[in-house]
């Protein structure tokens, strides 16, 4: 990887460039605060040198309701280690350092309590890119849809293989940046295989209007990564990532290594996608 | 999404429907339970609406749970709140023993009008998921109920009870291993298997419709009582109290009164070992306005928002949040809601069984040590204590709690346990 030396707020033009480039974008997940604070720092930048082109920051939050056991278990460690949303403020400004659009994914309560205005500020001002909110859907969204205008942040909304034609095309109208595609009806974590019904979605969010669409849930090989970037400007990859965290344990080094490792191999797995159609279509 | 009519549209405080109760309530929900909460609402507005579907209900409370459950004057031990008169609405009477059944028969019904064959609980005490795995039974659906660890340890008999009813009963070892944990896991479960099976909400929390439907669902708790007492002493209460976890027996039982300006709403929250000890789960007395499992509603919570574990003696009150209606009817001053510790509370559980040969479940004896303090004050402040009526709901009865009060007044001789 070429070290980047611009930082690039907002998440489109970094999907823009990995298209422009012929391939989708990788985008990788990681909980502030686990192993600790600043080790989770340094993951995220391992991950950026690694070959991810945009980060999504966990804020480790006490009841996340769409997280399977392995989130659930670095969120929960974090908070035992007493992570705070300073840190994960701090952990976005050195992170968007590099250069890779740095969102935030949370449940929205930490958001509603540290003050809505407050938080899409204070995101702006660390440089952030916007916010994933896996609890939160356009309806209920209006103070930080407000907030985030303000401040031209992302707003990163979900949609699933249940939303309805209606439900995407309200979702992708609210959407900037991307529109998360949930590949599955399930929580997050590793799965043999990416659900079925990821390529139709991604195809029917784009005809509701989503100009760009990543694809998250159930991605942990390069395999996987290649197959989800023939069809999605993103591929979105969480719980492998922290599984080599964990599986580390108290070894950083060896933690890192093993992250480094998994985040090229998934690198490389978006690169050897073919083309897809999105690609021809914006040619 | 297809919500109907909100708050705007009622003309009185019974008529509010949802999905907001004034600031309170929503859909703080992960996309993919849109569909399944659109379904849900609209199979629930048409199904209350439909004769058929009303009338199994009614067929099925009175003849498989026994309502109407009576009301109960308890005068010995109503001497000891200023000797007022206290009535108690007999939610302990009902089949599988609380005021959980009402709830759970109206979803289960619901559940086989949807065409789903699987459904899945939460519960704290074990008597919602008592009540889940009866009505699994009788209406032949899977049924899986996810349980705290800690709570699976402290009502073991309830978990028995489940499996005997042949219901899958699910340890939750993640977080406090506590309702609020179960809640967690069976929306987790939920979200990846929606197509066949319906969540079972056991209380007025919740995403829309759960906590309008569960109300409507408990509403028949003061419907009756009201007639009751009109038809016993020809007039309303001076106040209706109830204990307050989740608050699903307090809102049936406060729902026929809210257009009753005259009558006293109070809920009598689980202040454990005292408020100011932080060890409690009086959520609207202490906590602030949050979103939790799916609404935003008042929430225990620190000042990043992270969820405040709860306590208190009794697990079916040991939950950090509380119905959107609640804070609603907090917020704009018609319910009040006061703490009662645990000691007050077994205190109150301790007169119960003494004076009256009732034997209480421990969130309801929250609602009686409330009416206790209720009754000397008004009385000290110069009402009749003839004239001064007081409802309380008994919302379930205390098998499931006898260990717990074992322990607690130290009942069990451990040299003679040892011994055995």
């Amino acid at each position: 990887m070429t070290a980047r030396t611009e930082i690039t707020r907002g998440t489109a033009a970094a999907l823009d460039a990995a298209r422009a480039q012929g391939r989708a974008a990788l985008v990788v997940y990681l909980p502030v605060g686990y192993p600790d604070v600043d080790g989770s720092i340094a993951a995220a930048q391992a991950a950026v040198a690694a070959g991810a082109d945009i980060v999504e920051l966990g804020l480790p939050y006490s009841d996340p309701g769409m997280d399977g056991v392995v989130i659930q278990e670095a969120a929960q460690a974090a908070l035992d280690g007493g992570t705070r949303i300073t840190d994960v403020l701090r952990a976005v400004r050195e992170v968007a350092a590099t250069g890779a659009p740095t969102l935030v994914m949370t449940y929205y309560n930490p958001v509603l309590r540290y003050g809505v205005a407050r938080f899409a500020a204070d995101l702006a001002a660390a440089g952030g890119a916007g916010l994933i909110t896996p609890d939160l859907i356009p309806d209920e969204a209006g103070e930080w849809i407000a907030a985030a205008d303000a401040h031209d942040l992302d707003k990163v909304f979900l949609v699933a293989p249940s939303s309805t034609t209606e439900r995407l095309h309200l979702t992708a109208a609210a959407c900037r940046g991307f529109v998360y595609a949930a590949s599955t009806m399930g929580v997050t974590g590793t799965r043999a295989t990416v659900g079925a019904k990821a390529e139709g979605l991604v195809a029917a969010t784009r005809a509701a209007g989503g100009e760009r669409v990543c694809v998250g849930l159930g991605v942990s090989t390069g395999e996987q990564a290649a197959q989800v970037a023939g069809y999605a400007d993103g591929v979105i990859v969480g719980s492998a990532l922290v599984r080599t965290l964990i599986d580390a344990g108290a070894d950083r080094e060896a933690g890192l290594a093993a992250l480094r490792e998994k985040v090229a191999e998934l690198a490389a797995g978006v690169r050897a996608a073919a083309p897809h159609p999105a690609e021809e279509r914006r040619a | 999404m297809s919500m109907e009519a909100g708050s705007e549209a009622a003309r009185t405080l019974r008529e509010v429907a949802g999905p907001y109760f004034g600031d309170f309530g929503g859909r703080f929900v992960p996309e993919a339970l849109i569909a399944a909460l659109d379904d849900l609402s609209a199979a629930w507005e048409k199904a209350k609406g439909d004769p058929e579907f009303t009338s199994r209900l009614a067929a099925l409370h009175r003849d498989y749970t026994g309502r109407p459950s009576p009301i109960t004057e308890v005068p010995q031990f109503a001497a000891h709140a200023g000797g007022v008169r206290i009535f108690l609405k007999r939610e302990d009477l009902n089949h599988t023993g609380s005021h959980k059944i009402n709830n759970v028969l109206g979803q289960a019904l619901l559940t086989q009008l949807v065409g789903k064959t699987r459904v899945i609980a939460e519960t704290g005490a074990g008597q919602h998921g008592v009540a889940t795995a009866t009505a699994a039974a009788l209406f032949g659906l899977d049924c899986t109920i996810y349980m705290g660890e800690e709570d699976t340890r402290r009502q073991a008999l309830n978990v028995a009870r489940m499996r005997l009813l042949g219901a899958e009963v699910v340890p939750v070892s993640t977080g406090s291993r506590t309702l609020k944990d179960a809640i967690n896991e069976a929306f987790r479960d939920w979200v990846a298997n929606v197509e066949t099976t319906n969540y079972i909400f056991g209380t007025v929390a919740g995403p829309h419709p759960f906590p309008a439907m569960v109300r409507d669902l408990q509403k028949i708790i003061g419907e009756e009582a009201r007639g009751q007492l009109l038809e016993r002493i020809g007039r309303l209460p001076d106040a209706a109290v109830a204990c307050v976890g989740g608050g699903s027996n307090a809102i049936g039982l406060f729902h026929a009164f809210l257009d009753d300006a005259e009558v006293r709403l109070i809920g009598c929250e689980a202040a454990g070992d005292g408020v100011a000890t932080g060890r409690h789960a009086a959520t609207i007395t202490a906590g602030d306005p949050g979103v939790l499992h799916g609404a935003k509603t008042m929430v225990l919570q620190d000042e990043d928002g992270q969820t405040v574990e709860s306590h208190s003696i009794s697990a079916g009150l040991d939950y950090p949040g509380v119905g959107p209606e609640h804070s609603w009817l907090a917020s704009i001053g018609r319910a009040e809601y006061v703490p009662v510790t645990d000691a007050e509370a077994m205190s109150a559980f301790e007169l119960l069984c003494r004076t009256e040969g009732i034997i209480p479940a421990i969130e309801s004896a929250h609602a009686l040590a409330g009416a206790l303090r209720l009754g000397e004050e008004l009385v000290a402040g110069g009402a009749d204590p003839a004239q001064t009526v007081l409802l309380v709901n008994l919302s379930g009865r205390g098998d499931k709690d006898v260990s717990t009060a074992a322990e607690w007044f130290s009942l069990v001789d451990e040299d003679e346990r040892a011994g055995e």
